[in-house]
């Protein structure tokens, strides 16, 4: 089972979820290492539909390729992570705040 | 609820020829799900697929896809989290006859997804038998949450390749990174040479 940080939560299945979506919880281990701190209390706001939400709230799919994090709302894709060759590749283009 | 979906505990299959399993892979018998987002859930009556670009467009509506000369594929899939999966059965429209229907020039191909995932190939990855739009799967409708109706199978690529969800192929003059290929995934993807990331 693949390691998951700060008790994340399934998400419940619906039409737009799969039973492989956690929230942001699961990544708080990862976002430690990327940004240094704490991070799954931070608010990020989308940058498609502007809703703001915490970090912790989002929703995160772990069971691909890399890491990718959506929004909550309108799904749209707000982080993604990409670990090779112990280099991280960070793309938070699709955030419009994080902090 | 278990975070973890069934296809992510490893169940190995012992008796697995190794002369068929490339570098860094074990042989699983589930068919684990990968999925970078929600899984889309398109009416058969509201599908098409279409070919654009450098290219005269087509497109084919479900009924008009289906009616396409189709062939029964065994293959061997590898995917660049390490899983393989061996002997699967798929059914499908090869790329040869889709793009036999127009006029092409592109040397490169951009798979386009419901959901908005991507994906690069060469062309000559994807003709002469080596491509398939694929909608059965061991002898069953293609499931949604592995691509249905309707995925890209290139085998003998790493999976991501294979793009779920397939709607467009894009043919192009020049090669444009897909979504994974963009964060750092090698651009060609393949598993006998492990080339799972840039630079391999």
């Amino acid at each position: 089972m693949p390691a998951t940080d700060h008790g994340a939560r399934s998400l419940p299945d619906d039409p737009g979820t799969t039973s492989a979506t956690l929230d942001g919880n699961a990544i708080g281990g990862l976002l430690l290492n990327v940004f240094g701190t704490e991070m799954t209390t931070a608010t990020g706001r989308c940058g498609s539909c502007g809703k703001a939400s915490l970090v912790a709230e989002l929703t995160v799919y772990l069971h691909a390729p890399g890491t990718v994090v959506r929004c909550p709302t309108c799904t749209a894709i707000l982080m993604v992570f990409v670990s090779a060759h112990g280099t991280t590749c960070v793309d938070l283009s699709g955030l419009a705040e994080l902090g | 609820m278990s975070p973890v979906s069934r296809g992510f505990h490893r169940r190995h299959a012992p008796d697995a020829d190794p002369s068929r399993v490339p570098p860094g892979q074990y042989v699983t018998a589930d068919f684990p799900v990968l999925s970078a987002g929600p899984t889309p859930r398109t009416a058969l009556r509201d599908w098409t697929f279409s070919i654009t670009g450098a290219a005269t467009a087509k497109t084919w509506t479900w009924d008009e896809f289906r009616a396409l000369p189709s062939e029964k594929v065994t293959t061997d899939i590898h995917c660049v989290t390490r899983w393989s999966k061996l002997d699967t059965t798929w059914q499908g429209v090869t790329v040869d006859t889709l793009l036999g229907q127009v006029d092409h020039t592109g040397m490169f191909v951009l798979a386009h997804c419901d959901g908005g995932y991507t994906t690069n190939l060469p062309i000559a990855d994807v003709l002469n038998g080596q491509a398939w739009v694929a909608f059965g799967y061991d002898g069953n409708p293609l499931a949604a949450e592995h691509g249905g109706p309707a995925r890209l199978l290139v085998p003998h690529l790493y999976f991501w390749k294979s793009a779920k969800w397939v709607r467009r192929l894009e043919l192009l003059d020049h090669d444009v990174p897909g979504f994974w290929e963009s964060y750092g995934y090698n651009n060609y993807g393949d598993p006998w040479k492990e080339q799972r990331y840039a630079g391999d």
